[in-house]
This record gives structure tokens, sequence and C-alpha cells, in this order.
């Protein structure tokens, strides 16, 4: 789709390009240019590997490694999972990227009656460490890491994550999880939130702290900017507030007292590909930038390698369109390549049938392999950053650093992102450019092919998967094995010594570890969440 | 139509998902076309979706689902909402919905189904027509 903004005159000829964030497009450019933007090499980009790392974190850029690619994977029982799972790392797949239903989301059982008619349906059912134990039979934890995408309750995740590490014999030291854990952007899109602001933060502050001696291989969180754009972010936007909610993360944790240099390390990105491709581009090179400039005058950060913005920069949903669905492959392709382009450390599509219903295997195994064609045969491991030095993405670069950085300030006027989530500021503002774009797409200001362009053809169907009703009983019948076999009184005391954790403001970790042990639930888990810390008030739309 | 009341409409959130960008467009085309418009906010269940519409006294109830979870969720809603004596009601559903699941929906009683990617237009225009005036 045509984010962009394009001024033609009768003829239809392009007098003006105006990029989402506000970034006017010349017909051409030159040495001129990086003249009047005052382009300094050494200081705006830099080598890859040298600060500001504008060009990449690794001076090697994907010579020494390709990217991990990882698509979104997860649907009904824990065993149907482990199956999918198999298919994709038996086709080349090279991390995992676990998709949890939203019962599970939700901190809810899956005999809950809010669970009705949602178990095992936009990812797997997780209701006790045996669920864990059958999604994860099989495969190497210790070779292979798993983002975990999940936020509210993301603290009981990874606590099951190291019991389930443990119970096959790997060392909590030596596996390697990626929850999402970012809950400010939740609370901003996606909205899979259930506690207030101010504890919903202390529980990620606990999975760092945590992780830093625990599970020092653990990403504890990754700064989520995908799901700020989908909900009608700018891409300058999806960067200003993403930078800002790292910030706040990285502000509980230092009020406990831990030097920043303990920790910034192993905070990770969640990025959008969606969008004008330079655009995007120009997006990733000055985010990198800027993160990294952040840590180091902000927080003052002295190892080098904890300046780097690593990232997952994919998915692109926002684009894919139900009309002519096949485009949508196509579509994915040049994402890809605006990913690689970029220099992503981590990708996944999403696949052609997500605007329908979750990826069949076929769909989700066409994604990777668009990933590895570029890795493998397009040459995109060739050469580090290879749009260096273009007298057109040098001066965008540069523009979006300041678009950003405007982004930023407005902001921190505003009283801070932790005050502009709470109010709802920020889900008003994207909310109503979502609604601008979609009138855009309306009036035809805006182009999609196959929606307001090139419509032509007749419809067709796509082979899409099928919720099976029999799963969620399955998983049900497995719960309440469960519980009658484990030990009810356990249970009972692991619950009780998270709820006294959770009053006292104690880091809940160990104790959530104890509980998955104990198998206690999902849901009594976070009903012991519920009960201390309540629940956030969703501020007005209009 | 100018001394016609106002349509009101109610756009819900049922269950437990939270993709709201779809659901807050909508509001806020109605609202842009001239009706009112009361967005329940997320994760709602449908007793309180009908709660809301029985307190407000709305002409319509538009339903936003993206999970799948569309057919048992209208079908629930269908049922509450004859026993609580507003089965007259005026029910729309947008969201991720197959193609293959609309006459179903319609089968359970939804007026009116508009998957991702439908024109706005097209659901105001539903609506206009759709609510009848004494």
């Amino acid at each position: 789709m045509t984010v962009a903004r394009y001024i033609k005159d009768e003829k239809d000829k392009i007098l003006d390009v105006v990029l989402e964030s506000g970034i006017h497009v010349k017909t051409m450019y030159t040495p001129d240019d990086l003249q009047r933007i005052g382009f300094d090499y050494g200081k705006d980009v830099a080598d890859a590997g040298q600060y500001p790392y504008t060009r990449g974190i690794h001076a090697q850029g994907y010579r020494s490694r390709a990217w991990t690619t990882r698509q979104y994977t997860g649907f009904g029982t824990p065993a149907e999972t482990n199956e999918r799972f198999k298919l994709m790392i038996a086709h080349g797949q090279t991390g995992l990227n676990v998709a949890f239903d939203l019962p599970t989301q939700m901190g809810y059982d899956s005999d809950d009656p809010m669970a009705e008619g949602e178990v095992g349906r936009v990812g797997m059912a997780i209701d006790t460490l045996r669920d864990f134990e059958i999604a994860f039979k099989d495969i190497r934890l210790d070779k292979i890491g798993a983002g975990l995408t999940i936020n509210a309750v993301a603290s009981i995740m990874l606590a099951m994550y190291q019991a389930v590490g443990e119970k096959y014999g790997y060392d909590a030291k030596v596996i390697s999880a990626t929850p999402q854990n970012d809950i400010l952007k939740e609370m901003i899109g996606r909205g899979a939130w259930i506690f207030p602001v101010e504890p919903a933060v202390k529980l990620i502050g606990d999975t760092i702290e945590y992780s830093m001696t625990t599970m020092p291989k653990t990403n504890p969180v990754s700064i989520c900017g995908y799901h700020i754009r989908e909900s009608g972010a700018t891409p300058a936007q999806e960067i200003a507030y993403a930078l800002l909610i790292a910030n706040a993360y990285i502000d509980n944790v230092l009020a406990r007292g831990y030097d920043v240099d303990e920790f910034v390390g192993r905070f990770s990105f969640n990025l959008n590909v969606f969008g004008n491709m330079w655009e995007q581009v120009a997006k990733f090179r000055a985010a990198r930038k800027l993160w990294a400039r952040n840590l180091k005058e902000r927080y003052n950060v002295k190892k080098a390698q904890n300046l780097f913005l690593r990232g997952l920069f994919g998915g692109g949903g926002l684009g894919l369109t139900k009309a002519q669905p096949e485009n949508n492959i196509m579509r994915g392709a040049y994402y890809a390549l605006v990913a690689a382009l970029s220099g992503a450390q981590t990708t996944a599509l999403c696949s052609f049938d997500e605007a329908f219903t979750i990826p069949t295997p076929h769909s989700a195994l066409l994604s990777l392999r668009t990933l590895q064609l570029l890795m493998d045969e397009m040459g995109l491991r060739d050469t580090v950053d290879p749009l260096a030095g273009s007298y057109f993405i040098e001066t965008i670069t540069k523009e979006m650093e300041q678009k950003i950085e405007e982004e930023m300030a407005k902001i921190e006027q505003y009283g801070g992102i932790v005050k502009a989530v709470s109010d709802g500021y920020i889900q008003r503002l994207v909310a109503r450019q979502a609604f601008e774009m979609e009138k855009g797409l309306e009036s035809g200001e805006l182009q999609k092919v196959g929606v307001n362009i090139h419509k032509e053809g007749e419809p067709m169907e796509v082979e899409l998967h099928e919720y099976n009703y029999a799963s969620a009983e399955k998983q049900i019948a497995s719960l309440q094995q469960v519980r009658k076999e484990r030990s009810a009184q356990q249970v009972a005391q692991t619950l009780k010594e998270l709820e006294t954790a959770a009053r006292e403001g104690k880091n809940v970790m160990p104790y959530l570890v104890a509980c998955c042990k104990a198998y206690a639930t999902v849901g009594e888990m976070a009903g012991v969440f519920r009960q201390t810390f309540g629940e956030f008030q969703e501020p007005s739309l209009f | 139509m100018g001394e016609q009341k106002r349509i009101k409409a109610l756009i819900a959130k049922p269950g437990l998902d939270g993709h709201d960008r779809g659901a807050k467009v909508v509001a806020h085309a109605l609202k842009e076309a001239g009706m009112e418009v009361i967005y329940s906010g997320l994760h709602k269940t449908i007793d309180q979706i009908i709660n809301i519409a029985i307190q407000e006294d709305v002409d319509v109830i538009g339903l936003s689902i993206m999970s799948g979870a569309h057919i048992p969720i209208a079908q629930k809603l269908a049922e509450k909402m004859k026993e609580k004596g507003i089965g007259d009601k005026l029910v729309f559903v947008g969201g991720v919905i197959p193609g293959r699941d609309i006459p179903k929906l319609k089968e359970i009683g939804v007026a009116g189904v508009f998957p991702g990617g439908t024109p706005l237009a097209e659901t105001i225009a539903f609506m206009k027509s759709a609510v009848k005036r004494d």
C-alpha cells in the first residue's frame, strides 16, 4: 500500500512524495544533499560494528551469521504445536517464536468460563508445566532460542520456561528465551494487558533483574514498536515510543540499584517492516543510532556491546490483504528484503493467509522459504549495509533521526511515556491516524493493489487452517488430570508464598518458578496477581 | 433526516482479543457520519456488552472479533439478547471473518457482516438503511 502521500499533476506525474513520518522525497539526490544535512561519515554512520552503529551492530554483518528465522507458531494443544515446531526446524528454521492462545495470554485456565471458545484458537493453550513439557519435547533448548509472545503474564511463562528447561536437564544458564514482555505497548496496541501500569512495569523489572544472574542468555524484554505501528503510529512514532518504553523499563531496574551495563545488553526490539521501503530502511538505521546514543548519553552505558539495537524486523501484517491473497506472498518477499537491507538480527513474516486466520503449514513454510531465498540465493549476505553511501538513503536516514527525536520530545513534553500511555494520549493519537489512513484508502489518495487499484480478476478461495474443537476438549481434560495428580498442598503453599512476595514487593520470579514446578496453573498464578495488583482501567477512545 | 434522532451505536470488543485498530476505525467513521458512538473498550463479556446496550439504549451493536471465535460469540450474544428482551436490536460483526462463515452468522441473526477490508462507506450505508426510525 502506498502509505506515503503522492502529489501528482493531471498527467499522473509525481510532483512530491511525503513519507508518513513527514519527510519530503526529492526527485534526485546528489552530494549537495549530504552537504546540506552536514553529513559526516564517522559521526553519522561509521563502519558497521562501530558507534553509533547506523550501519549495523556487527562488523561482519550477515557474513559471520545469517539472520535467525522465527515464524510465529502455535495452535491447539501443546502436542500439535510441538509437531509444528519440529516441522519448521526440520525445514531449516533457526529459532522458535511461540504463539499462545488468548486465555493463556490473559491469564485464564482453559476451563475458565472466560476462555470459552478461545482455547487453542490463535495459539497454543498452556495451563501448567505439563503443557510446556509436551510443547518443548525433543527440542534442544540449549541450541535453539524461543521467543515467547506473551506480555501481561510473561513473568509466569519465563518461570515456566526455566522449569521446563530444568526438567529436561538444561541449566537455566544455557537456555535462551525471549519473552515479549512489553506491557506498555500492549496498552497502546494489541491489548493483552491485565494489571495496572505500575505493577505491570514492576513485573517486567523483576524478569530483567532475575535474568541477569539466573538466565544470562535470556533476553528478558523485547520492546515492540511493531504493534504500536500496526495500531496507527508512523514509523518515526514507532521508534520514538519504543525507545521511550525501553527507557521506562531501564529506569525501573536502575531504581533497584543496579548498574545499567549489567542488564541493558539483553534488551531486544521487535519492529515492523510495513510501509514505504526507503522510509523503513532509514528508520532502522536511524533507530540503531538513536538507541546507542540514548544509552551512551542518557544512561552512560560503558560497554560497546550493550549499545547494540538487536532486533526482529519483520511481520508486515498491516500490509496484507484479503483481496487477491496470493499477492501477500510477493508483499512478504519485499518486506523481507527491507528487513535484510536493514540488517535485522532476527526475522519472521506474516504468512499470506493471515488476513483470514492463522497460517497453514503450507503458508508458514512459504514464508520461511522466502526468508531463506534472500540469504542463500540472492546475495543478501554478501556485504554489510549495502545501501550506505546512497545520497538518498543517507539523507533520509538523517531526516528520520530528526523526526524520531521530535516525536520523543513531544511525549517528554506531555509528561513522559508512562503518563502518555496511562492517560490514553498515544492510544487516541494512533487510533485517529489509523482512521485517517483508512480514509485515504477509501478516497484513493493511498493506493493498494487488489483493494482500490488493479482489482480485476475473480475472487479466490484460500485453504484455511481449521480450528479443532476437539483440541480444546482434550486440553481441558488434560488440565483436569493434572489438577488431580499434583500435590494440592504444595500448590497451595507455593501460591501462598507467591502472594506474600507480590504483596511485599519482592521479586516474584523465584516464587513463580516454585509454583510452576508444583504444577500450579497459569490461571492460579495470574489470579494471585489479579487479586494483589488489580486490573488496568482502559482510557476512553474519544 | 435532520429532525430524526441520531443513530446510536455501540462498538464492542467481546472476549479476550485486544486487537482494536479496526473497532476504533469503525467507531471514528460512524461518529464522523453523524452517529452517536459508544466504544466498549476491551475484554468485555457478553453480559457486560448487553448491559451497556440496555443502559445506553443503543440502536445497533457492532462486534469486532479478530480471534476466530465469531460464531460462538455471536451465538451467545443472540441468546442473551433474547433473554433480556432486546432481541430486536440490530447486530453487526466485523473483523477477521472468513467468507464461508457469513451465512452461519446471518442464520444466528447477525444483520450485517463486514470483514476486514470492507469499505467504511458500506458499513455506514448499511446502518443508515437498516436502523428503522418511527
